[in-house]
């Protein structure tokens, strides 16, 4: 039922399985493709990442420049600086931080530089909180990033090996962020493969004459002053490129699958064949403990499935609508919130858009959850799946969006 | 003014990757106000072409006669394709021979 292609691969690309955090196994990823710079600052539940980081600069493993910067602003604006000049540049954040970078964002992408950072997703203050949701995510959608969002610890380390080569292919030239669950998933040790070096390395070759970098021998000017006649047009570029990633990140997943046997592609459908209620997820404890109701309630015959978003920009729109125009229900669990909008839940809205424009009406529904890491219990789901069932057969559909779990 | 290109023409970016190429690519465009010289007043003093920040103050060697009659082997004229309409030149100008005049759109 899984989307996971595994296919024949040379079992010698595999060197071990070993139990990682995804943080160490995002660090673990970063160190297997090799790069030259990582600006970061600590924050929780990052902070991991980049201890693991330190350590393998440290001891030898990774012979990188290690920037430790005094904020988030400033190891994007690091990071920046060395991609400009060529380097593969790695940097990793979460919550705060990541809207202290948040200027930064978009001149990354504005730049075309192809950094990658990890973002375990957490709540924003205030009141403040350490935990997990994707309110951070949420706030930095229209940056122009590629956003892909990993559901566990092996899918963040295939993720950031597929997102170098993404970010760095010359049609795309963008920065790429490796979103998944803080703490559910950041903190929590799964067993992973991990691949030979030698291979992971031939997957992400460098590629040094793509774009003009910052070279005293070849100097160029980036960042200079747009007037009103030529910014909309050098913006353009940028929005053009993330539509064209679309197939670069498909491309790269194959020859991924190819290589190392795994692939996700864009979503990643559960027991939809046949399904009648879908719920779409994103993340890990979201999908997984809504895959686990959906078992459940097809245990009492009730046709569940579940549909995981992965690539969330570019939004994979054609993906989703292929997969969710036999349902008779659909419910769009956000972890985040949209305060003020017509409906609160914010992929609830790109789902909802993606069906309409695709002609498919259906009833669809829109839930909070998880905000905070609010326990997503399992039956919260089950009791989801019926809901939907209800809400088909008499047509009544939620004009507002559903917080489930609040007091 | 110089051609815009279209966004498939400017390189990634907006990246400068050739020096001095402000030559091409004109710089005037968001003046709201132009200066413009008279030619008659005007005492080829030369404190324009020295406040001018651009700079967009050019200095020609083109003979003028005055209506009163007076020659100067200079001239004084405005670059528009660079000048942004800063007004610091009429300011300067110590016998008010510049002045400021609105823009209009250009249809």
């Amino acid at each position: 039922m899984t989307q996971v292609i595994e296919k024949e691969r040379e079992r010698s690309v595999v060197v071990g399985k070993v139990g990682l955090t995804t943080n160490y196994a995002i660090a673990h990823a970063v160190k297997d493709v090799d790069v030259d710079v990582v600006a970061a600052y600590p924050i929780t539940p990052q902070t991991t990442i980049i201890e693991k980081l330190a350590e393998y600069v440290a001891n030898g493993e990774l012979d990188a420049e290690f920037i430790p910067v005094e904020s988030e602003h400033s190891a994007l604006s690091a990071a920046v600086g060395a991609s400009a000049a060529g380097a593969r540049v790695f940097t990793a954040t979460s919550a705060q931080g990541l809207e202290l970078m948040h200027e930064i964002l978009h001149i990354t992408s504005g730049l075309r530089l192809p950094i990658v950072m990890a973002v375990p997703g957490r709540a924003l203050s205030a009141p403040i909180s350490i935990h997990g949701d994707y309110q951070d995510l949420m706030n930095v959608r229209d940056t122009g990033w590629v956003i892909y969002i990993a559901s566990t610890a092996q899918e963040a380390y295939d993720t950031v090996i597929e997102a170098f080569r993404v970010a760095e292919d010359p049609r795309v030239l963008l920065p790429v962020i490796v979103s998944y669950d803080g703490f559910l998933m950041s903190h929590t040790t799964e067993p992973v493969e991990v691949y030979d070096t030698k291979a992971v390395r031939e997957f992400t070759p460098r590629r040094h004459n793509t774009r003009p970098l910052l070279n005293p021998e070849r100097p160029v000017t980036m960042g200079a002053l747009a007037t009103p006649d030529w910014y909309y047009e050098i913006k353009y570029q940028a929005i053009n490129a993330l539509r064209v990633s679309r197939g670069v990140i498909d491309e790269v997943d194959s020859e991924f699958n190819r290589r190392f046997g795994r692939a996700y592609g864009a979503v990643e459908g559960f027991m939809l064949d046949d399904a009648d209620y879908i719920l779409v997820t994103y993340g890990g404890a979201a999908t997984w403990n809504a895959l686990e109701a959906a078992k459940e309630a097809r245990g009492r015959g009730l046709r569940a499935g579940v549909l995981r978003i992965r690539l969330f920009r570019p939004f994979p729109s054609n993906d989703l609508v292929k997969r969710l125009a036999d349902a008779k229900a659909v419910a769009v669990v956000d972890r985040a919130i949209a305060p003020g909008s017509p409906v609160e839940g914010p992929v609830f809205k790109d789902v909802y858009i993606a069906l309409r424009e695709a002609g498919v009406d259906k009833p669809i529904v829109s839930v909070i959850h998880g905000i905070s890491q609010r326990t997503m219990y399992i039956r919260d789901f089950y009791e989801l799946y019926y809901k939907l069932r209800d809400i088909a057969s008499t047509g009544n559909v939620p004009r507002e969006s559903l917080y489930m779990g609040l007091r | 003014m110089s051609e815009l290109k279209s966004w498939t023409q400017i390189p990634i970016g907006g990246y400068i990757t050739e020096p001095q190429n402000s030559v091409k690519n004109k710089t005037g465009s968001w003046r709201t106000q132009r200066p413009v010289i008279d030619q008659d007043a005007c005492t080829r003093c030369r404190m324009c072409w020295l406040y001018c920040p651009e700079p967009a103050i050019l200095e020609l060697n083109k003979p003028y006669v005055t209506k009163s009659g007076r020659k100067y082997n200079l001239t004084f004229e405005i670059n528009y394709d660079y000048c942004k309409g800063c007004g610091i030149c009429a300011n300067e100008c110590p016998v008010k021979a510049i002045k400021m005049v609105p823009e209009v759109v250009q249809q």
